[in-house]
């Protein structure tokens, strides 16, 4: 059966919504405007690493670095007893883990506001136990746990699904070698789940590094990340080559370290579907 | 006691997880407009809500494109799938890792270049550029949703059809489509939740007065905490909640058919394949 | 025989260059049953999809009494196949499956029902209407896949390689039953398997395939006694292969020993294939035998006893229904009826 011309409307629409927009993004990058027209240049990335915008992507890769291993510190051993206890219910928890990526994510950020804010949930439980308040709404430490909340399953699940997949045999026969737990664990656990690892991480890096909602709404703004900063210059600063240019930076870095990633963690991480 | 030591910390996780979203929801029923007090249970916020044409109306908006883009991406995102099944070599390969473009993409970058695209096609920005990059960003998943069913098909089905005396047509119909109906129904379903769910690109592809709930929910956040938000978002959770379990139904049954994989974590790669499917990139286009 | 239903004339078929069938003549006639017999590779299958229409011949002509239905797709064939690995529309149940045909023909639901159901009583599945075909057995999954076929009231029914996932058993039952289906019926069946037994079993007409090309065609007695060449001789059950030279008509030599023959026209002192049947070598005392040799190994069969004889440089597989033991000195005795002499096969 051949059916390869019902392909054809999509071929349209990839080349027009797909192709195109990328050799527009290019393109901007490229060219700096002016009075006679556009002009090939290569400003645009040169302009990147002055020492500002250096310092922009490194607090975005900071952060996004110290959420994604707060993400591994809580995720790891949530997966690994998820995985290897014998609660009545795994299949519910784990379903309970993705209910909340389910609901819109700037609900999910927006409600983090109604409990860091100054008469926040937070502080109100905290009064009525008798602590200090704490201010922690418009700070770092907001954005990271913005993150962290955010993408915690990301890390949760691939881990996880590994983990499970683990034959139990292997277990036994490391202690049947006389590993004691914690050797099973760093001899046979933790490689063989490297690969749920890998990914894991990958999943709470990438989106962490290129948010810019997180940033907007729990840091106010005084958080410039890469994501604010394109977001800047289309919408504020109409800069479109620079803003262009930084894109097409990071849609490269992301689509090779997800090339090396995919290479690293090797063929089977048991979350394929396809 | 190590038990009890780890159903502590998972409870720990789950209330960390959960409780934003159930102060989120208590607070929608709060007749208080300060968060600080309890002024006692209202429906006060949902009514105001009910008055609000600028969240009605984005509301209306988020539906329409939803609808739409799921439908319009699920017919061409099928098409493509029974297209692309018969391609072979080289030509397959860029396409389908020209596919997998905007699911790897960040979103920021979908929506700008997107939106390059319009301004420089003099298109304005709008509902009708808002819903184009909708169905965009949705056909790669319809199509991968659909793809491995057709993997999956036996070719001598088609072929028994014709020698039964079905035209290529009849025999599409009746044995082809109900063969990858499961592919469809999620690429379908997955499309308009996404679609729905969507905030970055949107925010980039649409113009000014014409907002989704997603882009409503952001600009009244950035003003300040607002109690109809919580309505709205109560209201959402619950939608997105009994879509996730009909979803879940679907697959849960398909599954005890097939007997192979878990629904929960089949509902979790069909939410969070463009974060992981680095790996599928270099598998699939292999083939 | 009378009629010629289905002509292959000259039928070739490359696949990107690769030649799959090479000059293929056929003739098939009105209720015969004919059985492409081959390794895989050979181009069996291929040959049943060109009658069946899923593949266009590159060169050649497909004839159907009479006409030329080269350009004829599959749903305008009055044939229909059996697929090997059934192919039921997993989303119908049995009864669906076997009106699939009968509905396209718009039949009224009466004679719908009433061919399905009598269909179903012919390969004994009354009863399983409304079952799920993933809920059946292989066997049971065959019957359908061969009820859905045969309620069209094809001329000609093609089966490929049908009962390739069933037990021997079942296979076995299977292969007497389709058998009967086909006498019954007035069917004509044309059979592709790579198993000569089955072949020998079912078929009126052997045709043995080889990369490509027809070998022999014939009688199942035909093939099994007068193999055309070595090849034929040692695919169709087991076989002593040896080379030999043609001395002169009605005598050939082998094994350091000339022997009488039946077989007359090659040339003087011609390299030929010699073929002998284990079955047709007698074991005697070791004075009497026109060849000596040792026994090496004995393994039982059943019904007799398989034996390696050594004898110089070559080693003879005995079918004997005594056993000679290992490291006995035995003679062999080989008739002239029972010596295939056949042409090298790059010759030919």
């Amino acid at each position: 059966m051949s059916y390869k011309w019902a392909a054809s409307p999509y071929l349209v629409w990839m080349v027009i919504f797909i192709v195109v927009p990328i050799i527009l993004v290019c393109y901007y990058s490229l060219t700096v405007r002016t009075d006679a027209g556009f002009r090939f240049s290569t400003d645009n990335f040169r302009r990147f690493f002055e020492p500002i915008y250096l310092k922009v992507l490194y607090r975005s890769i900071e952060l996004a670095f110290v959420a994604t291993v707060v993400c591994f510190i809580l995720g790891y051993p949530l997966a690994y007893i998820l995985a290897r206890s014998d609660f009545k219910h795994t299949n519910v928890l784990i379903m309970l883990l993705v209910v909340p990526m389910w609901m819109n994510f700037l609900l999910r950020t927006y409600a983090w506001m109604t409990i860091l804010e100054q008469n926040g949930v937070l502080n109100i439980v905290l009064s009525w136990l008798r602590l200090p308040t704490i201010s922690i709404l418009y700070t770092e430490a907001a954005v990271i746990l913005g993150m962290v909340y955010n993408f915690l399953p990301f890390m949760v699940l691939p881990i996880y699904s590994v983990l499970s997949k683990i034959d139990p045999s292997v277990v036994e026969a490391a202690e049947d070698l006389g590993a004691n737990g914690i050797i099973v664990f760093r001899k046979v656990i933790f490689p063989l789940s490297l690969p749920g690892v890998i990914s894991g991480i990958t999943m709470v890096f990438m989106p962490a590094v290129t948010t810019f909602v997180i940033s907007r709404l729990l840091g106010g703004g005084q958080f410039t990340l890469i994501g604010n900063l394109i977001e800047q210059q289309f919408l504020y600063v109409s800069d479109w080559g620079f803003g262009s240019a930084i894109s097409l930076a990071m849609m490269v870095l992301i689509l090779l370290s997800m090339a090396v990633m995919s290479k690293f963690a090797g063929e089977d991480r048991g979350l394929g579907l396809w | 006691m190590v038990r009890a030591l780890k159903k502590c910390y998972v409870a720990v996780i789950f209330a960390f997880l959960y409780a934003p979203i159930l102060v989120l929801i208590l607070y929608s029923f709060n007749n208080s407009r300060s968060r600080g007090t309890w002024g006692g249970f209202t429906l006060r916020w949902y009514g105001e809500l009910l008055q609000d044409r600028h969240i009605l109306g984005s509301l209306y908006n988020t539906i329409i494109i939803a609808v739409l883009s799921a439908a319009i991406a699920t017919v061409i995102g099928t098409a493509a799938a029974i297209g692309l099944n018969g391609w072979r070599g080289v030509q397959r390969k860029v396409i389908m890792n020209i596919t997998y473009i905007p699911v790897l993409n960040p979103d920021i970058v979908t929506g700008i270049s997107l939106m390059l695209l319009f301004v420089f096609a003099r298109m304005p920005l709008g509902l009708l550029t808002m819903l184009l990059a909708h169905i965009t960003f949705n056909i790669p998943y319809v199509i991968l949703s659909v793809l491995p069913k057709l993997k999956q098909l036996d070719t001598h089905l088609y072929e028994a059809a014709l020698d039964l005396g079905a035209t290529p047509w009849y025999a599409f119909k009746k044995v082809i489509l109900p063969e990858i109906m499961p592919g469809i129904i999620t690429g379908l379903l997955l499309a308009f939740t996404l679609s729905i769910d969507d905030f970055v690109i949107s925010f980039f592809t649409t113009g000014s007065g014409v907002a989704n709930l997603s882009i409503t929910i952001f600009s009244m956040a950035r003003r300040g905490v607002n109690p109809t938000i919580n309505a709205v978002s109560t209201l959402m959770f619950l939608a997105v909640l009994v879509l996730l379990v009909i979803v879940n139904l679907r697959v849960s049954k398909e599954n005890s058919r097939k007997g192979r994989r878990n629904h929960e974590q089949e509902a979790y790669d069909h939410r969070h394949r463009r974060f992981g499917s680095a790996r599928r990139l270099s598998r699939n286009h292999a083939r | 025989m009378a009629e010629c239903i289905i002509e292959l004339r000259n039928v070739s078929k490359d696949y990107d260059g690769t030649e799959a069938l090479r000059d293929i003549n056929l003739k098939i006639y009105r209720n015969e049953f004919v059985t492409l017999l081959g390794p895989s590779g050979c181009g069996k299958t291929t040959t049943l999809r060109i009658i069946g229409g899923f593949e266009q011949p590159t060169t050649g002509e497909v004839v159907f009494n009479n006409t030329s239905i080269n350009h004829l797709p599959p749903y305008k064939r009055r044939v229909n196949t059996v697929f090997q690995r059934y192919a039921l529309f997993p989303h119908m149940n049995v009864y669906e499956n076997i009106a699939f045909g009968l509905r396209i023909k718009k039949l009224d639901e009466e004679v719908i029902e009433y061919k399905v159901k009598n269909m179903l009583k012919l390969v004994n599945l009354a009863g399983y209407e409304e079952r799920k075909v993933d809920s059946l057995s292989g066997g049971q999954q065959q019957r359908v896949a061969i009820a859905r076929a045969l309620v069209n009231e094809p001329d000609v029914l093609l089966l490929d390689e049908p009962l390739g996932a069933l037990d021997l058993k079942l296979r076995q039952d299977m292969q007497l039953e389709l058998k009967h289906m086909q006498q019954s019926l007035g069917i004509t069946f044309v059979y592709v398997t790579h198993d000569q037994e089955e072949a020998l079993t079912m078929s009126d007409t052997i045709v043995v395939m080889r990369e490509g090309r027809i070998q022999q065609i014939g009688t199942p007695i035909d093939i099994y006694n007068e193999p055309k060449n070595a090849f034929v001789a040692d695919f169709i059950g087991e076989s002593n292969i040896v080379d030999g030279i043609m001395v002169r008509d009605y005598l050939v030599e082998f094994a350091n020993h000339r022997f009488e023959c039946v077989d007359a026209g090659f040339g003087e002192n011609e390299p030929v294939d010699v073929v002998i049947r284990p079955e047709d070598i007698k074991l005697v005392p070791e004075s009497e035998g026109m060849l000596r040799g040792e026994v090496r190994s004995v393994v039982f069969k059943g019904v007799h006893y398989e034996m390696m004889v050594e004898n110089g440089e070559y080693v003879w597989i005995v079918h004997d229904t005594l056993m000679q033991p290992v490291g006995s000195k035995v003679g062999m005795v080989i008739t002239p009826q029972d010596i295939h002499i056949m042409r090298k096969e790059d010759q030919g």
